[in-house]
């Protein structure tokens, strides 16, 4: 009897304490106050100074990450990005980051847009969804945490899983050369 | 009571208004009357042999050795127990059996009336196939037919298996992702029904209802032509700004109201919204309040439910609405 309600508590517990597949629906999604709106030059195009970072209460919520991956493929991110592998736009399972890799550095460049390509989704997508994204996004580079990111590809055929993509060190990265202006 | 008789009527494999949903109900009330009979006979019998009553001493002594007479009635009332039951199990194989084909007969039409039904988490998408591809018409959580018609409906998922049952019609049928299935039906008797996904497709799957209508060929075809049409354009100020509203904000994200910029296929098509009796697959009557309440939080009538929450100020929420109220 007394290993029974043991039993009960400790599961209880586990329970409360599992946050990975939690589904808040009516919770408020996690502020988008700190938004990096530093505006671009055209020489220093991502600058060299990074923000301390905000934290992405989704990057440990499973849901919310794999919610992240039907989106990106919804709402096209897929068109240009592909699988993560790229194509018009730049490859997001790799180290190069020239925006930037912090969560609210992804997440401003989803929502101020960026030049050469990346339109604005600025009140296009909701604050929570965009952060959604943002962990999936970290997540093909192996920036999430291997808990919540999917261990499977819901393509085809995928790269490494999320789940077991070697983590790899983001970089800041300039323009690629087909992506300059040409001198006036 | 009356409440219950109307939601029976809508909602019921008992009150059948196909040749389908017909057959099977005439097997259900057939089942249940012999198989009530069956049950009342044996309990019956058992309740006689519970009563009758044997003085001890009336009982051979033990090893049991009952007599000639009583061997051979035993064995007589089992054998006429054997026999019946082969012949009622074979009565109820051949009638099912024939049910069985009579639902399948309309599968060797050649005419029919060709519906591609496609299940969402929570909602349906129903597209009417014309050999003119711009004839294609694709709407949400509705189905017309018109009466006497052979309808075949194309079962497909785009997440996970639901089933769709309009029990009024036909049996269930799953919609399995990446295998379509395929149902065919036949409506007789005019009317509007309900459908509902009868298999669990996660949080809100009780809310994913489907309004089923069959009706003359006439009012079918009036009410295809006007489905048909694009989206009216807006008329008023407040309608001007409330498609605006719609194509600068998250709306467009997800939506497609035919004749404007909106082309995404994520939610439903809202071409005709307001010619629907209900918006979020049946879960809230589509009226002005409900209208705006879903748009602003529809997590708040329909937890999980994939569209998002809608910021929207007062004014652009009213604009909005009075533009979705204008597309009959």
């Amino acid at each position: 009897m007394k290993t029974r309600v043991l039993m009960t508590i400790c599961c209880a517990a586990a329970l409360v304490s599992c946050k990975r597949e939690e589904r808040g629906f009516r919770v408020a999604p996690p502020s988008a106050e700190k938004i990096e709106t530093k505006s671009l030059s055209d020489l220093h195009p991502a600058g060299s100074s990074v923000a301390p970072p905000t934290k992405n209460d989704y990057r440990e919520n499973a849901y919310a990450v794999s919610e992240g991956e039907k989106l990106f493929a919804a709402y096209n991110c897929v068109g240009c990005h592909a699988h993560g592998g790229g194509g018009m736009g730049p490859a997001l399972m790799d180290n190069k980051w020239i925006y930037g890799s912090q969560p609210q550095q992804i997440f401003s460049t989803i929502v101020e847009g960026r030049p050469n390509g990346m339109p604005s989704f600025r009140g296009k997508i909701p604050d929570f969804q965009v952060w959604e994204l943002v962990a999936y996004v970290r997540s093909m580079s192996g920036l999430g945490t291997s808990g919540a990111s999917p261990n499977r590809s819901d393509e085809m055929k995928g790269p490494t899983p999320p789940s077991s993509m070697p983590k790899q060190t983001p970089q800041n990265s300039s323009l690629p050369k087909s992506a300059e202006r040409p001198p006036p | 009571m009356t409440a219950l008789l109307a939601i029976s009527e809508i909602q019921s494999a008992l009150a059948p208004a196909g040749t389908q949903a017909m057959r099977i109900s005439q097997l259900w009330w057939v089942y249940l009357t012999v198989l009530s009979a069956i049950f009342v006979l044996v309990a019956i019998a058992l309740f006689i042999a519970l009563s009758r009553r044997h003085a001890v001493a009336e009982l051979p002594a033990p090893p049991f050795a009952p007599g000639e007479a009583s061997e051979r009635r035993t064995s007589t009332a089992v054998t006429l127990c054997v026999i019946a039951t082969v012949i009622i199990l074979f009565v109820l194989l051949f009638w099912d059996f024939f049910t069985g084909r009579a639902i399948y007969a309309l599968t060797s039409d050649k005419e029919f009336l060709h519906i591609k039904v496609i299940g969402h988490q929570w909602w349906w998408e129903v597209q009417y196939q014309d050999p003119t591809p711009s004839n294609v018409m694709t709407t949400a959580n509705e189905l017309h037919v018109p009466l006497g018609k052979t309808v075949k409906l194309e079962l497909q998922s785009n997440d996970v298996i639901h089933s769709f049952w309009v029990p009024a019609m036909h049996g269930k049928k799953d919609l399995i992702p990446g295998h379509p299935t395929v149902q065919y039906f036949r409506a007789d008797k005019e009317g509007t029904f309900r459908g509902q996904c009868a298999e669990f497709c996660g949080h809100q799957h009780a809310h994913m209802r489907l309004e089923f209508v069959a009706e003359s060929p006439d009012k079918y075809e009036a009410w295809l032509a006007a489905a048909r049409q694009n989206a009216p354009n807006p008329t008023t100020a407040m309608q001007q700004r409330g498609l605006q509203v719609f194509m600068s904000n998250q709306c467009i994200m997800c939506h497609t109201i035919e004749g404007t910029a909106a082309r995404a296929s994520l939610g439903p098509d809202l071409t005709h919204l307001a010619s629907r009796s209900f918006i979020a697959a049946g879960a809230v009557p589509n009226t002005r309040g409900y209208l705006a309440g879903w748009i602003a939080n529809p997590q708040n009538i329909k937890p999980g439910v994939r569209m998002p929450p809608n910021p929207l100020s007062s004014d652009d929420l009213n604009a909005l609405v009075d533009y979705l109220e204008s597309l009959k």
